[in-house]
């Protein structure tokens, strides 16, 4: 006999978790779709954060009193709880950072100074946010490298077969994104990650939106880095993860200097440094942060990764039924595999007028270009409006969400 | 009318209305209002920077004021132009700079439409104010 269980979300219970979703927005009741630029933080991590500032807020990996070794030993499990998230082989290739923006500036000065010459290429994505092509715009003009970039077809989705044909002998790294911030096409980074190697080039992911939606193994995509922020993921904002192989790591020159990363200083014998990942962590960390942040990932552990995956999956349909009736409407970004993100235009309704009028009804969708400049003028717009969907979201406030746009929609044409 | 009284009638019509999405609804109808902008008008020189939508400002002087035409994309700021063109347009430069924007505050738009939204409002003000700076010392 086999028992059906119902494996469902149980938004309810999630929401109760997180109490920003209490208030009030002019009035009404705030409904919050602007997850794609930062998710609202349960209870379990602010309440992570007030303990650490309340009971053992001490500075780590020196002093040898008592506050100095729980802090420590806080900030070091949550080492551990990284590299159990993402299925990384051991915790020293678990880097903190300030965010995924800091892991692609880290990875471009460190690796990619020491490891690129003239003429080398980098292969990034059109569907890049601006953190993964300018830190390599940067690099390329220090360097004088070049930049490729993969084509996206009319749904938003990467063109594969330009992909392979786009590497020559001088390509050395590919930079993409696992999930496109602007459109949610989710992008088959496994497989790039097969071809990329093929051709004897390194690949690194920004994970920024797929580690809140879905289950990262970087062992089972073979990346060589992977870069992803804790505010995306259901903590704190100014802190994020660099995953690197450890060889990689290893073999990588430190980018920034200061205290934590070295060894010993000396002016006459040189400086040596710390091993990894304490060779990439200079200076104080935002310690509270970082143990806030691993608190996140144990709450996404809770709830289930998959069940959030399969929850933002149904609101995404849902939102995409109730939104085609709306006269004019056009969603940019209709790729076959896509995360809880959907971006549109509305003919006669300007983002900016749709972004200003919604807030009035309370709801928080992100209007603009999305920090994909060259993505958004490839499909000939300036600004969409995007509404994206994390696990405590609801069908009701998908509901109330394109009831409120119709009646923007109405005032401005 | 001079420019402070057209001031205060704005603020008087603003006050019929007990809620902001009526008021938008009063701006946008404002801005549906406004005369065409010529294509031709459109240039980087009159284009203002700054805001989420395309806002383009085109003077010319007509004797001892100042005539501007204005346009955005977007409804809401061509609604905003709407209310700054009944308070400068046509005006001396010197009845321009002697008029602050009391509006702002007093119609609560400073609140609703802060410089963080990215709406041009207040890129609008400065390109007016300085126009009328130069207009008042060349002319």
């Amino acid at each position: 006999m086999t028992v059906m269980t119902d494996l469902t979300l149980d938004v309810v219970r999630v929401r109760r978790d997180f109490p920003v979703l209490e208030r009030e927005v002019h009035g009404k009741p705030l409904v919050y779709l602007d997850n794609a630029a930062t998710s609202q933080t349960p209870r379990q991590v602010i309440e992570t954060l007030d303990h650490y500032y309340r009971h053992y807020n001490a500075n780590i990996h020196r002093g040898l009193h008592t506050l100095a070794d729980e802090a420590t030993a806080a900030f070091e499990d949550t080492r551990e709880i990284v590299r159990a998230f993402i299925n990384a082989t051991e915790r020293r290739e678990i880097v903190f950072t300030r965010g995924t923006t800091e892991a692609i500036n880290l990875v471009a000065q460190s690796w990619g100074r020491a490891n690129l010459a003239p003429g080398d290429e980098v292969l990034i994505s059109q569907l890049e946010h601006h953190s993964n092509i300018v830190p390599w715009q940067l690099l390329a003009n220090q360097l004088d490298l070049h930049i490729r970039v993969i084509p996206v077809d009319e749904h938003g989705a990467l063109d594969m077969a330009a992909y392979q044909a786009s590497f020559n002998e001088r390509t050395r790294l590919v930079a993409v994104n696992h999930i496109s911030n602007a459109f949610g096409t989710i992008n088959p980074v496994r497989e790039m990650a097969t071809i990329a190697h093929d051709h004897g080039a390194l690949i690194l992911i920004d994970g920024a939106q797929a580690v809140p939606h879905e289950a990262v193994d970087v062992r089972g995509i073979d990346a060589d880095f992977y870069a992803f922020s804790g505010h995306k993921a259901y903590g704190p904002t100014g802190v994020g993860v660099l995953y690197g192989k450890a060889a990689l790591l290893e073999a990588m020159p430190p980018w920034q200097g200061g205290g934590e990363m070295i060894r010993t200083v000396s002016f006459d014998a040189g400086t040596t440094y710390a091993d990894i990942p304490h060779k990439f962590e200079a200076g104080t960390p935002a310690i509270g942060d970082v143990i806030a942040m691993g608190r996140a990932l144990q709450w996404v552990d809770e709830i289930g990764i998959s069940l959030i995956g399969a929850w933002e999956q149904r609101l995404l349909a849902h939102a995409n039924e109730q939104l085609a009736r709306i006269d004019g409407l056009r969603v940019l970004g209709t790729a076959p595999h896509k995360a809880g993100v959907i971006s549109f235009v509305v003919e006669g309704a300007h983002a900016q007028d749709i972004g200003l009028l919604i807030d009035q009804l309370g709801v928080a969708i992100r209007t603009g270009n999305h920090c994909a400049q060259p993505l958004l003028h490839h499909f000939g717009v300036d600004a969409t409006c995007r509404a994206s969907f994390a696990a405590y979201n609801t069908p009701e406030e998908i509901d109330i969400f394109v009831e409120a746009l119709e009646r923007v929609v109405g005032m401005v044409r | 009318m001079s420019a402070q009284q057209a001031q205060a009638e704005l603020i008087e019509e603003f006050s019929l209305f007990d809620n902001w999405m009526d008021r938008y609804q009063y701006i946008i109808d404002m801005g549906k209002q406004l005369p065409a902008f010529p294509e031709e008008l459109k240039s980087a020189e009159t284009k203002i920077h700054g805001c989420q939508s395309n806002v383009w400002i085109h003077h010319e002087r007509e004797g001892e004021t100042l005539h501007f035409l204005a346009t955005s994309d977007a409804a809401i700021v061509s609604g905003l132009i709407a209310v700054l063109m009944r308070i400068y347009n046509d005006r001396a430069p010197a009845e321009i700079i002697a008029t602050p924007p009391s509006f702002l505050e007093d119609l609560g738009l400073d609140k609703h439409l802060s410089p963080t939204r990215a709406n041009g409002l207040h890129a609008m003000l400065k390109r007016i104010f300085t126009l009328a700076e130069q207009e008042k010392v060349t002319g």
